[in-house]
């Protein structure tokens, strides 16, 4: 073997295998280009006009519309549904799992599965076209509890959010450690709703959790993130009626937005019974501002409860398990008069939302006066 | 160098007698693995068809261009790199012509790069030196072998599919069995045509 062969061999191959990349290229510009076509959106409502062949969620995040998706992409979360009207072919084998007959009936789709080949015709929730996406510096990280940090995002200059409380957002986790791609987790709003400069979340740690260990782990004051917002629906409906709020752990956020919303926009007659479930005295938190909101909304009532409080905790609230309480609460506590007109306001896990559901139907509020958001 | 045969020959030989699955024993891991239904290992058995045809007609090409060189070491290699980047073409233009068929035969083309038949047939083009004409011919017809084979296995898992299987042999097992059967039963066509 003399010493060309050597270094001509993988000359060759190298030059061949340089050869069919430029001809993939080539090819895929020409295939994949699908030129200019139109995203007709809500009947005509937005129109847009895109390059094709980008997955619809990216075509629309490109054009400022952000579809919420916790996975940011990769078709492992199922959130970034949304109707398509005209013809997109088949479902997927990769969209089926996180879709119901009923859903697959009415062309539902995960929006990054489909491809944009084509003029479109989509349909989604109007609310979206006011998300945006910021670039937030982190102002503040503060421990609240033992597992959950309350967390500050400053908006870039001049830029603000306007949302109704209740609402949530979406923190994008950039890759870290043996995480190799990029997050996105959805969080209650927990912000005062007069700053309009600031987005405060509060954020639990579970054990493994991709974001949470990272918001707990690697987040630091001054470090630029990306959030998304605002998403939801759960919001106070203006009726009047006594609300019964019910939270637990990290579900403070968005109850702590509405009632300061509610000091803010004078409207401190209605009444309202936040009843917050723990464990111990460790997972009480806000407890004094909690105290500071009764002042200011004379019919206010916050009322912690612990189901397993600690000897040494020297507690003398309600104790035994939110779901008790809270029925206690109806028998014997609320006036019968604020029982007439009741609505039920519920963040937490899913096992929580589903007993309360239960206790609230059987003291007189119907399921459809009950309102959570399905994602925590 | 072998002696000239004749293309017809030479099809019906590659697809019966010389059957590259049951004779050679190539691509038998998607064999085994696509042929529960029958319906994925149609559309397995066609994609390997035209991938088949497509490669060996290509490799053959590149294999005069390297003989040219005297390179002809290097068949190996840069058969696989064709066979990769045909794959790759392939499937972008399906996808662009026809989506229902992509629909259908997407998931299978990637699949295809890594099938041993098909690198299998470029060597057995290079070692009994085809001509042109005789390499897409040997192409296409362990292609159709190939999908006959693929067919006609998957129908017969179907069939047993109810059958009280010992709880050992059940998947993979019962199949090598069966795949035994129906090579014995193909070598009854050896002998027929004069193959090579």
């Amino acid at each position: 073997m003399n010493l060309t062969a050597i270094f001509l061999g993988p000359a060759v191959i190298a030059g061949m295998t340089a050869l069919l990349g430029l001809l993939i290229a080539a090819v895929d510009m020409v295939v994949n280009n699908y030129g200019e076509v139109k995203v007709k959106i809500n009947g005509g409502k937005k129109e847009l006009t895109v390059r094709g062949g980008s997955p619809l969620l990216l075509t629309l995040s490109e054009q400022g519309i952000f579809i919420p998706s916790a996975c940011g992409g990769r078709g492992s979360c199922g959130a970034c549904k949304c109707q398509i009207n005209s013809d997109v072919g088949p479902h997927l084998p990769t969209e089926l799992p996180y879709l119901t007959k009923q859903e697959v009936e009415k062309n539902i789709r995960l929006s990054c599965q489909v491809k944009v080949k084509a003029d479109i015709d989509i349909e989604i929730p109007e609310e979206l076209f006011y998300v945006q996406k910021y670039k937030c510096k982190v102002a503040s990280i503060r421990a609240v509890t033992h597992d959950i940090k309350e967390v500050v995002f400053r908006l870039p200059e001049g830029k603000e959010i306007s949302y109704v409380p209740g609402q949530y957002a979406q923190i994008v986790i950039p890759p870290y450690g043996k995480i190799k791609e990029t997050t996105q987790r959805a969080y209650s709003m927990s912000s005062h709703p007069k700053d309009k400069h600031l987005i405060e979340l509060l954020v639990r740690l579970v054990p493994g959790g991709i974001a949470t260990t990272y918001v707990h782990s690697f987040l630091h004051v001054g470090q630029e993130v990306e959030l998304l917002g605002p998403f939801g629906d759960f919001h106070v409906q203006p009726t009047g009626a006594t609300m019964v709020c019910v939270a637990g752990g990290s579900g403070m956020a968005p109850f702590k937005s509405i009632l300061w919303d509610l000091v803010e926009k004078g409207d401190t007659t209605r009444p309202v019974w936040y009843f917050f479930g723990a464990r111990g005295k460790r997972d009480l938190f806000y407890t004094e501002e909690m105290r500071e909101l009764e002042k200011k909304l004379p019919n206010f009532h916050y009322v912690e409860a612990l189901s397993e409080p600690a000897p040494d905790d020297n507690y003398t609230g309600e104790t035994g398990l939110i779901t008790d309480v809270l029925n206690r609460f109806f028998q014997t506590v609320i006036p019968k008069e604020q029982q007439v007109k009741m609505e039920g306001y519920l963040c937490g896990s899913p096992g929580m939302i589903n007993a309360c559901n239960k206790v609230m139907n059987s003291n007189g509020i119907g399921q459809e006066n009950i309102y959570y958001d399905s994602f925590a | 160098m072998t002696p000239q045969i004749d293309v017809i020959t030479l099809l019906f030989s590659s697809i019966f007698t010389s059957n590259i699955l049951l004779a050679n024993f190539l691509g038998m891991c998607s064999f085994i693995a696509i042929s529960k239904d029958i319906k994925s290992a149609n559309g397995l058995g066609i994609a390997v068809i035209v991938v088949l045809t497509l490669t060996n007609a290509l490799n053959w090409g590149v294999l005069q261009l390297l003989k040219m060189w005297g390179m002809e070491y290097l068949a190996f290699i840069v058969f696989i790199i064709v066979i990769a980047a045909v794959v790759q073409v392939l499937e972008m233009v399906i996808d662009r012509v026809s989506p229902a068929l992509y629909m259908s035969l997407g998931i299978f083309l990637p699949l295809i790069t890594v099938n041993c038949a098909i690198m299998g047939g470029a060597l057995f083009m290079q070692i009994r030196s085809y001509d042109f004409i005789q390499s897409t011919a040997f192409g296409f017809g362990s292609g159709v072998g190939w999908w006959l084979a693929i067919v006609a296995l998957s129908a017969i898992r179907g069939k047993i599919e109810k059958n009280p299987i010992p709880l050992g042999l059940q998947g993979p097992g019962i199949t090598l069995i069966i795949i035994g059967f129906m090579a014995m039963a193909f070598t009854g066509f050896s002998g027929m045509l004069p193959v090579q």
